[in-house]
C-alpha cells in the first residue's frame, strides 16, 4: 500500500458552494456554449428538485425553479485543484495532479509520522470536510490502481498483489479507466469486467487496440512503471474570492474574508512556511482596487490569528466604492518558527502569548503603537531614550551609560517655557553641550527645580540667556 | 473537577471577614518600601488586583513608588507594560531605578477608549507582569473591568488618577494618594483589612 488517491467528483461545485454562506440551497453550475446552456454540476437539494447533470438549462428551468445558478470555469477548478495539492503536500512530500479531479499521494514514507492507515485517513477525511470538498479515499499499491478503484470505492485500502488482484478483477469495465470508445468494444464483446479482459490473449488485445490499453492494464499490475509528475509548491499565495454581488460594509466581508485566511493558514501549513505580510485588495469593477497591508512582526500561520489581525486592519478600512471581490495576496513567506512555551505555565488560563498580544494590539492601535524602550549613550536627553519600532533587537542589559547627575523618570517630548513663579532651584547646573557634529547641539545649563506645587521639574536654561524651559518630571 | 483546595489558598486571598484578624501572610510582591509593606494587608502590592495611585500633578513621586516592583518584576522576566503615558519614559531613569529595559513596553493609543481597551487587553491575556495606565474621564464600570482582568490574567495592574477622583468609589483593591508636601502616602483603601490612618512618610 503506497499510494493513495483522492477524488474529487465535484471539485468545480465544491469550489462554489464552499464560498456561500448557505451551501443547502439547491445550486447548479451552467456551462456549455451560449446557445445550449447544459447543467455542469448539481448539488443534493438540487437534485432533489429533479435535476441533473447534463441536462439543458431550459429543461432544468422548466422543471423546477428557485435555484441558483453560477457559471462553470475550468479555470476556477483548476485553481482549486492546485490550492488542494498544496493542502495535502503538508502530508506527502509527492502528490501529483496528474489525473483530472483527483490527488495522488505517496503515502508510505508518511504513515510514520501520520499513524496507521486508518487515522491518516480519517484526518484527511476530517480536514477535507471542513475545507468544505467532497471526497472519496483509496489507498493501494500503486497510484494508477488507486485512481480506477477510487471509480467504484470509498475507503477501500489494499495491501499486496493477490487482493488488488481480486478488487481490479471485480471492476465494471466502464470503470476501469478506458476511454469510452475502448470500454464499449470491450462491452460489445461481451466482456464486463477487467478480469474477462485479462484472460484475452495478449496478442491479440495488441492487434486490436491502441497500445494505451495495453500499457493500462500492466500499469494497474503494477508490472510497469508510471512517472508520475510531481506537484511542486508555488511561493507565493494567492488567493480570490468573487463575491458575486456588490457589498457596501466592512461587515458583510468578514465571511469570505475568514474563508481566505482559512485557506492561507492551510496553505502555509502545508509549506511549512508562515506569513509575514500579505495584502488584502478590495476590487471595486473599473480596476479600482483597495489595498489593505497586514503586516506581523513574526512569522505566523494560526488561522484564527490571521483571521483576527486582518479583520482588525479591514474594520478601520473607509470602502469608497462597493467591493465586488476580495482577494488576499501573500508574497513573502519566510519559515514558520514556533514560539517556545512552557511546559508548565505560571499562569493559568487563557493565556495568550505576548507577540500576539502585541499583533492584536497593532492591529487596531496602527503598525508603530507598540514599541520598547532602549538607552544610548548620549549626553542630550532627546537622544539617549530611544523607542525602537522593533522589538526584537536584542540589546544587552548594559550598565547605565554616563550619567552623572540625576536624571527623571517623565521626559516631555519637546520642552515647554516654564510658567508661574521663579521656582527653588535644588540642584545644579549641569551642563549638557554636545551634538555640534550633527547639526543638532545643544548647550544647555539643567537644574533640578523644587515647584510651589511640590513637584519636582527638571529644567534647562540655554546657555547665553533665555527663560526656564520644563523638560522632565522626577516623578 | 473535584481538586483538593487546601484551606489556606481560600483563607489567603482574605475576600471572607474573619471575626479574629488573621497574621498577614507574607506578601508575595512586596513594594519595596519597609513602612508601606508592613501596613498594606497583602504585605505589598495586592495579587492579581487593580491598584489605585491618585497623585495631585504629575511628577509627585508616583513613579519611585512604583520603580522597586518593577525592577524586581522586570529582572524576574516579567514584562512591563505602559499604556498611553502622559510623558516619554526617560531610559536612562529607569536604568538607574533597575528595570530591565527589555522587559519594558510602551503602548500608544489615541483616544482614552482605546487605551482603556489596550490595558484590559494586557491584563487579560496574562503575558505581562504588570499593566500601568493612566485611565482620563473614566467611571466606576471601566475601572471594575480592569479589576476583573486583572483578576482574570493574574496580572497587577496600576492606575494613576487624579487626587479629586479619591471622593468617587473605586473597585481597586488598594487606593493610595500621594501627597507632595509634606512628602507621604496616604492609603485611602485596601482589601483584607483596615486602611491605616496614619499617613506613611515617604522614603521609609
Amino acid at each position: 500500500m503506497r499510494w493513495a488517491c483522492i477524488l474529487l467528483p465535484q471539485l468545480a461545485l465544491d469550489g462554489v458552494l464552499r464560498r456561500c454562506a448557505d451551501p443547502d440551497a439547491p445550486r447548479v453550475l451552467v456551462g456549455g456554449s451560449a446557445q445550449r446552456r447544459m447543467l455542469y454540476a448539481v448539488n443534493p437539494s438540487a437534485r432533489a428538485l429533479g435535476l441533473r447533470r447534463g441536462m439543458a438549462l431550459t429543461a432544468a428551468q422548466a422543471l423546477a425553479h428557485g435555484f441558483a445558478t453560477a457559471a462553470y470555469r475550468p479555470e476556477d477548478e483548476a485553481r482549486w485543484h492546485r490550492f488542494l495539492a498544496g493542502w495535502a503536500y503538508g502530508y506527502s512530500s509527492q502528490v501529483s495532479l496528474q489525473f483530472p479531479h483527483a490527488l495522488l499521494l505517496e503515502i508510505q514514507g508518511s504513515l510514520g509520522l501520520f499513524g496507521p492507515w486508518p487515522r491518516f485517513e480519517a484526518r484527511l477525511r476530517e480536514e477535507l470536510t471542513a475545507l468544505g470538498f467532497r471526497h472519496r479515499i483509496v489507498a493501494a499499491p500503486n497510484p494508477v490502481a488507486a485512481r480506477v478503484l477510487a471509480n467504484g470505492h470509498d475507503g477501500l485500502a489494499i495491501e499486496g498483489d493477490a487482493p488488488l488482484r481480486r478488487a481490479l478483477g471485480q471492476l465494471p469495465i466502464q470503470r476501469a479507466g478506458f476511454t469510452p470508445e475502448v470500454a464499449t468494444a470491450f462491452a460489445r464483446m461481451g466482456l464486463r469486467t477487467l478480469r474477462q479482459v485479462w484472460a484475452l490473449p495478449r496478442d491479440g488485445v495488441a492487434r486490436r487496440f491502441p497500445a494505451e490499453v495495453l500499457r493500462h492494464l500492466d500499469a494497474l499490475l503494477d508490472e510497469r512503471d508510471m512517472a508520475l509528475e510531481s506537484y511542486r509548491p508555488p511561493d507565493r499565495c494567492e488567493l480570490r474570492i468573487e463575491l458575486g454581488h456588490e457589498v457596501e460594509s466592512s461587515q458583510a466581508l468578514l465571511f469570505p474574508l475568514k474563508r481566505l485566511t482559512a485557506d492561507l493558514a492551510a496553505f502555509l501549513a502545508g509549506r511549512d512556511g508562515g506569513v509575514q505580510r500579505f495584502v488584502l485588495q478590495l476590487e471595486h469593477g473599473h480596476d479600482a482596487r483597495t489595498k489593505v497591508p497586514v503586516g506581523l512582526l513574526t512569522p505566523e500561520r494560526d488561522a484564527a490569528l490571521l483571521f483576527e489581525l486582518a479583520r482588525g486592519r479591514l474594520e478601520q478600512v473607509q470602502l469608497p466604492a462597493p467591493v465586488g471581490a476580495i482577494a488576499l495576496c501573500a508574497d513573502e513567506l519566510p519559515p514558520f518558527v514556533p514560539v517556545h512555551r512552557e511546559l508548565f505555565d505560571q499562569r493559568p488560563q487563557q493565556a495568550m502569548p505576548w507577540e500576539q498580544l502585541r499583533e492584536r494590539l497593532r492591529a487596531r492601535l496602527g503598525e508603530d503603537a507598540v514599541h520598547g524602550v532602549q538607552a544610548r549613550a548620549d549626553h542630550r536627553p532627546e537622544c539617549a531614550s530611544l523607542s525602537p519600532p522593533e522589538v526584537p533587537v536584542r540589546h544587552e542589559a548594559s550598565s547605565p551609560g554616563t550619567a552623572p547627575g540625576a536624571r527623571p523618570g517623565w521626559l516631555l517630548a519637546k520642552p515647554v517655557p516654564l510658567r508661574g513663579p521663579m521656582p527653588r532651584l535644588v540642584a545644579g547646573p549641569e551642563r549638557i553641550e554636545s551634538g555640534w557634529w550633527d547639526g543638532d547641539d545643544v548647550r544647555r545649563d539643567y537644574y533640578l527645580a523644587r515647584l510651589a506645587s511640590g513637584q519636582d521639574a527638571w529644567v534647562f536654561r540655554p546657555v547665553g540667556g533665555g527663560g526656564f524651559m520644563l523638560h522632565g518630571w522626577f516623578a | 473537577m473535584g481538586a483538593v483546595v487546601a484551606i489556606d489558598a481560600l483563607l489567603h486571598p482574605q475576600q471572607v471577614w474573619r471575626g479574629r484578624p488573621a497574621m498577614p501572610p507574607a506578601g508575595t510582591q512586596p513594594t519595596g518600601h519597609a513602612g508601606l509593606d508592613a501596613v498594606l494587608p497583602a504585605g505589598g502590592w495586592p495579587e492579581a488586583a487593580l491598584s489605585e495611585l491618585l497623585i495631585p500633578a504629575d511628577g509627585v513621586g508616583e513613579l519611585q513608588l512604583l520603580w522597586p516592583a518593577l525592577a524586581r518584576l522586570s529582572r524576574a522576566g516579567e514584562r512591563v507594560v505602559l499604556v498611553a503615558p502622559p510623558y516619554l519614559p526617560f531610559a536612562p531613569a529607569w536604568q538607574q531605578a533597575g528595570v530591565d529595559l527589555r522587559q519594558l513596553q510602551v503602548v500608544h493609543t489615541g483616544t482614552p477608549r482605546d487605551a482603556l481597551w489596550a490595558t484590559e487587553q494586557c491584563l487579560r491575556s496574562g503575558s505581562c507582569g504588570a499593566v500601568l495606565c493612566w485611565p482620563l474621564g473614566v467611571d466606576d464600570r471601566a475601572l471594575r473591568r480592569l479589576q476583573v482582568a486583572a483578576a482574570s490574567g493574574r496580572t497587577l495592574a496600576f492606575a494613576t488618577r487624579p487626587l479629586a477622583a479619591a471622593i468617587h468609589p473605586s473597585p481597586a483593591a488598594l487606593r493610595i494618594a500621594i501627597d507632595a508636601a509634606p512628602a507621604q502616602w496616604r492609603v485611602l483603601k485596601c482589601r483584607g483589612g483596615a486602611a491605616p490612618v496614619q499617613p506613611i512618610p515617604r522614603g521609609a
